[in-house]
């Protein structure tokens, strides 16, 4: 019992010393299963991220366009694959993994449960969703877990592109026509306060938030994260002549930051647990392409046991 | 001379969080002594905190020839980086 505390306390001196903790150091069980739950997720939120901007894929309006969102899809793989990589030096399997997204035991960022109905919904999710993310991750590049704090750095220094795209392209659509104008309001006005909820509950609320910032695995609270989005995003919103839908939004002198209104948390849960517009297709969609690869796991097995066969081991 | 005792590739981590970075390479019976032959070889001024060393026949390599499907570089696609996007004036940080 005695060595339990130890390892408990070089644990906690780490943690305290801002020192990572590394995949084979010891850790409790409840800061390992904390980061299986939040970077699984993470991971989850980037591939299920790919399902509504290829929905546009096809019909990007020049091929420039086209060749930007692919690239930016293939990145949001990427993403997803780092994240599982760094989710597996925990000791869980990529399987296990996955079979907790379609068992729906794992979550995903509930924005990607929202539709896809304009193209200018792609310029909106890459100025304003890959923005929020960006806050997100920028902190977590801190974060305690040796695995997942490398990861961060590595998609931090990609997502500024994805950000950039979509902040330029919607800009180009606020400049055009009347009706584009009009198409890239729309698209802001539909993805805005879902952008907001991307930083989950108030922290009085959140569940594991508590935790999570004494094991420094998050660094900065949802409510702070929240701050710092919208207070970068409303000049942005001004520069490119579109107006952020919040009646209550304005400039706090006295807090050094933008006041904003309440978010429609009964939506927010309604969408969490499965009742947004595209929960099922997502995951629908997931379990298909996840069914669909069955044959090439199967054959890369194969492969590998046929080679092996032949030099007779 | 007789048979060479095998190769080790030794990698440090300069403190918690970095990666393990490739410094060199070592001759040892086995991984026990190539950690201390590393250690006596490229841990002298706190270079690190975490030493891997890895038998180098187990490490497989790509070939230099490979360089166009390894590591083509993408420079036909600009968009790829950040800096291809110009933003408009009073957007910083993005």
């Amino acid at each position: 019992m005695a060595e339990a505390n130890d390892l408990e306390q070089v644990f906690e001196n780490k943690i305290d010393a801002e020192e990572k903790i590394e995949p084979k150091d010891w850790m409790p069980e409840g800061y390992r299963k904390n980061l299986i739950r939040q970077m699984s997720q993470h991971a989850h939120s980037e591939v299920i991220g790919m399902q509504p901007e290829g929905n546009w894929l096809t019909r990007a309006p020049t091929l420039e366009r086209k060749s930007v969102l692919l690239a930016k899809i293939q990145d949001e793989a990427g993403h997803g694959l780092y994240l599982y990589s760094a989710t597996e030096t925990l000791g869980i399997t990529r399987e296990e993994i996955v079979q907790a997204l379609h068992d729906g035991r794992a979550k995903y960022a509930s924005i990607f449960n929202y539709p896809s109905l304009t193209w200018a919904d792609i310029g909106a999710i890459g100025w304003l969703v890959d923005g929020a993310a960006i806050v997100n991750q920028v902190a977590l590049q801190r974060t305690s877990y040796g695995p997942y704090a490398r990861a961060m750095v590595r998609i931090c220094k990609e997502e500024s592109f994805h950000q950039r795209q979509g902040y330029e392209s919607i800009a180009v659509l606020a400049r055009g026509s009347a009706q584009q104008k009009a198409m890239a309001q729309d698209a802001l006005n539909r993805w805005w306060w879902p952008s907001l909820m991307m930083f989950g509950p108030h922290d009085a609320d959140s569940a594991h938030s508590a935790q999570s910032m004494l094991w420094k695995i998050k660094r900065k609270s949802n409510d702070e994260l929240r701050q710092s989005f919208v207070d970068q995003t409303v000049s942005q919103a001004e520069i490119i002549d579109l107006e952020i839908p919040d009646p209550d939004l304005k400039w706090n002198e006295q807090r050094q930051h933008f006041d904003f209104g309440e978010i429609d948390w009964d939506e927010f849960k309604q969408v969490i647990n499965g009742n947004g517009l595209c929960n099922r297709e997502r995951l629908a969609q997931h379990k298909k392409a996840h069914a669909n690869g069955a044959w090439v796991r199967d054959a890369v097995a194969a492969y590998v046991k046929g080679k092996t066969g032949e030099s007779g081991e | 001379m007789s048979e060479l005792s095998p190769l080790f590739e030794v990698f440090l981590r300069g403190r918690r969080g970095l990666d393990h970075i490739h410094v060199g390479s070592l001759h040892a019976q086995d991984a026990g002594q190539a950690l201390e032959y590393a250690r006596d070889t490229y841990i002298r001024r706190s270079e690190g905190v975490s030493i891997w060393v890895v038998e180098s026949k187990d490490i497989h390599a790509s070939q230099e020839s490979d360089v166009a499907s390894f590591y083509d570089p993408m420079d036909d696609k600009p968009y790829r980086h950040a800096t291809h996007y110009t933003l408009p004036d009073g957007v910083d940080n993005m």
